[in-house]
């Protein structure tokens, strides 16, 4: 575990739509000292609901593409043959479908191929209306390398941090894949939101047994427990005989909707929810502590 | 006929609402292409026949040919190999298969070799023909499993695609080849920004689609007056009713358990079969 005086907070779900966002905000709302970073590059909502103010704004580049130069090109067709891609049909990249890899570009026989580094997606530099700074992204359609962005984001946001910094939280995305694992580097604990469905708990399984093997510790938050009261139970006894520790149990709350749709956190759209994220936070906090 | 289900948005309804299509069409073939998270066995229940491993290729150096010339980590664009000159190490994570350093290695010391990324499983559900995959927890690449999971069956029957979530190379992994897509969103600003980024990578590759409102709530104007300003179709409209969640948490198929589910969902597929006959005779 990294040794500094901040601590870093992902919240990851497995299962999407379980109320990752809804949480992560609401955390982002209530402590100071904090840097926020919303890891879910391919489709980011934390901006919706958190007022802030971009300060810059850079391209990505994701990687190199690859593009045939037609009038060198003497259609020999060798590039087609090596693709395993499938990204090249009579003399044309498909640029969605081209993953950089550079094999058409070095077997050309005609150096009829170019290979040049292209813009995939924006990220973002923001100011929070205390001052805190936020980072989001947006990955171009169809682009792979969410994983690169990831880093990159987290590696911006390395350069805030000094002495006042005490919190780092990450919004993460759905999933176990690539854009997860980023999301994972130099994490003290993982706060795992699940949702009390069969899905919810499959998902939550898959995620626990990533973690294991990156050994990060974890904590649970079962939201819309009372969605089904069974299964809630299941989960919680599943993650006691998994020594993970149970953050929270919320109830489904009309409210988590509304909020989002007057694009509003939680606390603020209705302040007495404040309470209660402020005792998970006091958990959060214990855990990280011990 | 291939129909994908696909959001943007995690937890919108894809699973719920492709599993019940698969339900309503007589003869499909549902296949499940969230492979970090798949759950639509949750829903269909189906009794599993067959399952396989999958594989990627990875470049295996035989060191007795090799004579470190650098080559094979000059063309690799991943850096997924360094060179320590008695011997070569790879990063197999960060290996994509491409094959460039076994073609180019002037000592022919490359071969590829199998590495296991995941399972296919393949099953039936009632008159359903089922498969899902699943990625090997850790490995980080999802899309060569998607690939190979879509690959698997190849006769005519109707076949439904449920998505891995978001906008990248998964998720074009997923709907790239459809005759149709079919979009779930729901009524919140959430699922009105990654509705519109979902329907900018279908535009850039030309899938005709339409757009479920699951969830849906009138209140939330925004999103309709995004649909209909940009004359985009709207499919379907489902309100959030707590016997529905209430369903889908047992793991209950909705269209099998609620008559006026499954009805919705008989329509449904007559409207996108009826709007893919029409863009096939404008094609």
């Amino acid at each position: 575990m990294p040794d500094n005086k901040y601590k870093q907070i992902v919240i990851l779900s497995g299962k999407g739509g379980t109320g990752k966002t809804t949480i992560a905000t609401a955390f982002a709302e209530i402590i100071s000292e904090k840097i926020i970073i919303d890891a879910d590059v391919d489709a980011a909502n934390m901006h919706l609901v958190l007022n802030h103010k971009i300060n810059l704004e850079s391209d990505y580049f994701g990687g190199k593409k690859a593009e045939i130069i037609l009038h060198k090109c003497s259609q020999c067709r060798l590039c087609e043959s090596v693709c395993r891609f499938g990204a090249i049909k009579d003399f044309i990249v498909d640029k969605i479908s081209c993953e950089g890899c550079g094999f058409c570009y070095n077997v050309c026989p005609d150096n009829a191929i170019s290979f040049e580094e292209t813009n995939a997606g924006k990220y973002f530099q923001c100011k929070l209306e205390e001052e805190s700074n936020f980072y989001y992204a947006k990955l171009l359609a169809g682009e792979g390398n969410s994983g690169k962005l990831v880093s990159q984001l987290k590696k911006q946001a390395d350069k805030k941090i000094d002495e006042n910094i005490k919190w780092i939280i990450v919004d993460g995305p759905p999933g176990i894949g690539c854009p997860v694992n980023a999301s994972l580097a130099g994490v003290n604990l993982v706060v795992i939101v699940t949702e009390p469905t069969q899905s919810g708990l499959h998902d939550l399984k898959r995620l626990i047994d990533l973690l294991k093997i990156f050994k990060i510790p974890s904590g649970v938050i079962i939201n819309k427990y009372d969605i089904n009261m069974e299964m809630s139970r299941t989960i919680e006894e599943f993650i006691q005989l998994e020594g993970i520790p149970l953050l929270a149990k919320i109830n489904f709350e009309k409210n988590f909707v509304k909020a989002i749709q007057n694009s509003k956190s939680i606390i603020k759209y209705d302040s007495n929810f404040e309470s209660m994220f402020r005792n998970i936070w006091m958990k959060i906090e214990t855990i990280i502590k011990n | 006929m291939i129909i994908s289900i696909a959001s943007g948005k995690g937890g919108t309804g894809k699973t719920t609402v492709a599993a019940s299509l698969s339900y309503v069409i007589p003869e499909s073939v549902y296949i499940d292409c969230d492979v970090e998270e798949p759950n639509g066995h949750l829903l269909l229940n189906p009794k599993i026949i067959n399952e396989e491993p999958v594989y990627k290729l990875i470049p295996n150096v035989n060191l007795y040919k090799c004579n470190f010339c650098n080559k094979c980590v000059d063309v690799c664009e991943y850096n997924a190999l360094l060179n320590l000159r008695t011997s070569i190490f790879l990063f197999e994570e960060l290996c994509h298969s491409c094959g460039a350093c076994a073609y180019f290695c002037p000592q022919n010391a490359i071969t590829e070799v199998k590495k296991e990324i995941g399972k296919i499983r393949s099953g039936m559900a009632d008159n359903i023909l089922f498969y899902d995959a699943y990625l090997k927890i850790g490995e980080e690449s999802a899309t060569p499993l998607i690939k190979q999971v879509k690959e698997v069956y190849k006769g005519s029957r109707t076949i439904i695609i449920d998505s891995p979530p978001g906008t990248s190379c998964s998720m074009f992994e997923a709907v790239k080849d459809s005759d149709y897509c079919i979009l779930v969103t729901e009524s919140t600003p959430f699922g009105l920004n990654d509705l519109k980024l979902a329907v900018n990578v279908l535009i850039q590759i030309g899938v005709p689609f339409g757009i479920v409102i699951n969830k849906y709530d009138e209140s939330f104007t925004k999103l309709e007056e995004y649909i209909n300003g940009n004359d985009l179709n709207l499919l379907l409209k489902i309100p959030f009713r707590m016997d529905i969640a209430k369903c889908y948490s047992k793991g209950e198929l909705p269209a099998a358990v609620t008559e006026d589910y499954r009805q919705m969902m008989v329509k449904l597929f007559a409207k996108v079969k009826k709007e893919i006959i029409e863009v096939k005779e404008n094609a």
